[in-house]
């Protein structure tokens, strides 16, 4: 059973690990630079304005439990909401949070699969953007036994 | 140019499965030389798909996409036969497009 307390601290969670990838509330076409730059998740939840991303049953992230080598770590984000704009993965501990970005068509079924590096145990997000502007997330925490950001 | 990516487009019922392999190395920027010397990072920045030369999918990725990036995702509506094109272009501006037929 979730608390409040508990859905209110992981909601701050994403919401500054968005807007420290600078994608909320504005989204661009080209190239975020600046989004897979950001760094740190500090400095963030007042960049957010009033829309906190929510956690929701209808968007699924699959990963291992534990991760033995975090060079390669399989992931899937997926959701069955509508008018979904755009799917990210973080990780919230890795150097840059932002791992990938899917622009989502009509054509496309809202569910990717990809391999991401994590330099350490960490709480991985999946969030679904929808057109209208809304942020919805569901979150997994996946164990690294071997880092995959140094050398 | 970069090696080749290994694509698998299998239909089923009324959608087709999308696999891409592709070969980058996908250097993080976080790794330092023999001298101590941080190697600058070098990864797929854009990855374009389409199907029959109709964009269907954009992705932005990161460093912290694995090497040799892995990617799987599903098309609605594609039959046998359709053509599937992958593109992706990286931070040094290099690009590389292949195409796959569904099968």
């Amino acid at each position: 059973m979730q608390t409040r307390r508990e859905t209110l601290k992981h909601s701050a969670a994403v919401a500054s690990l968005l807007a420290a990838s600078g994608f909320f509330p504005h989204y661009a076409q080209a190239f975020e630079k600046a989004a897979f730059d950001a760094k740190t998740i500090n400095d963030a939840i007042k960049a957010m304005g009033g829309a906190v991303p929510v956690e929701s049953k209808d968007v699924t992230i699959t990963g291992p439990d534990i991760a033995e080598n975090g060079a390669v770590v399989p992931f899937g984000a997926s959701t069955t909401l509508p008018n979904v704009k755009r799917v990210l993965l973080l990780v919230e501990k890795n150097p840059s949070a932002l791992v990938a970005m899917f622009n989502v068509s009509p054509e496309v079924e809202v569910n990717f699969a990809t391999r991401a590096k994590m330099g350490q145990s960490s709480d991985v997000y999946a969030v679904a953007i929808t057109n209208d502007g809304k942020a919805f997330f569901a979150k997994k925490e996946v164990k690294v036994t071997l880092g995959g950001c140094g050398g | 140019m970069a090696d080749p990516m290994r694509i698998r487009a299998q239909a089923a019922g009324d959608k087709a499965t999308i696999r891409v392999l592709m070969s980058h190395e996908m250097e993080s920027g976080q790794r330092k030389d023999g001298n101590g010397k941080t190697i600058p990072a070098w990864h797929i920045q854009d990855v374009t798909a389409t199907l029959n030369g109709k964009t269907v999918m954009t992705a932005e990725w990161g460093p912290a996409v694995s090497k040799n990036p892995f990617l799987q995702f599903t098309i609605k509506g594609a039959k046998a036969g359709d053509k599937v094109g992958i593109t992706w272009k990286d931070n040094k501006g290099d690009t590389r497009s292949d195409e796959a037929t569904i099968t």
